[in-house]
């Protein structure tokens, strides 16, 4: 579940991307190649439970599914404001630049 | 129980390669301008950042399932499987086999857009070879 989340919130941003590009102006770009990294660490992870589970592996329990959806979903959250935080960082419209020397005058 | 400490080191090991490659091709600004159309090769530090995003982005990611899971604890020695000694040999091995493997692919996933991405700058600076002689012609 956790895996499913993060590759449909790294098709999202890629699509957000594509249909700004060539221009990044928000850093989509980031976003969705943490999302991407994200989610082939995950598969990766699912390929060896699988080997291990076999079947099993597709049959997870209620509670499991929903616990892992929640984590998803942090996980999600926690992607936005890391993207959040470079582009405040990176300030590319120059925005917080500009009140923070409006202040300094 | 720490995967993601590989594909982090990795990403430590990128980022400073990134840092050295960017200072050195300041220095040597490369441009290709040819007739009305100019193609711009993508510098190799920027390509790079694309690899630093996905493992940073990644083990960020990853570090906090490990949170939710009680593997990782806010507190000495932060990995709860160092604790004994059966459950540390335990956390090396997933980190040899679970762990290269992220770093693999990911690392293999950032070559295949290199590869395609070096192909489409290669195509472009055809093109632009292509109306540049063209334009000569009709002069």
């Amino acid at each position: 579940m956790t895996l499913l989340i993060s590759v449909f919130a790294a098709i999202i941003a890629t699509i957000v991307w594509y249909k700004n590009a060539p221009k990044d102006t928000w850093k989509v770009g980031t976003l969705a190649l943490m999302y991407w990294g994200a989610s082939l660490m995950w598969m990766c992870d699912a390929i060896f439970e699988y080997a291990e589970l076999k079947e099993e592996f597709f049959q997870p329990a209620a509670a499991d599914m929903l616990n892992d959806a929640f984590l998803g979903l942090t996980v999600v959250a926690l992607g936005l404001i890391i993207w959040l935080v470079v582009l405040l960082v990176k300030d590319p419209k120059g925005v917080l630049r500009a009140k923070l020397l409006a202040k300094k005058n | 129980m720490a995967c993601f400490l590989v594909p982090a080191t990795e990403a430590i090991v990128t980022t400073i390669a990134q840092k050295v490659l960017a200072s050195k091709e300041k220095n040597m600004e490369i441009h290709h301008e040819s007739g009305s159309s100019t193609v711009e090769k993508s510098h190799f530090s920027r390509k790079l950042g694309w690899l630093n995003n996905m493992l940073w982005g990644g083990s960020a990611l990853l570090a906090l399932e490990h949170v939710w899971h009680g593997e990782v604890v806010p507190w000495f020695p932060f990995l709860t499987a160092a604790n004994d000694a059966s459950s540390r040999s335990e956390m090396f091995h997933e980190m040899a086999t679970v762990g290269v493997t992220m770093a693999l692919l990911v690392t293999a996933a950032w070559v295949g857009m290199v590869v395609v991405s070096s192909r489409l700058e290669k195509r472009a600076n055809k093109t632009a070879a292509l109306v540049e002689e063209t334009v000569k012609e009709d002069k």
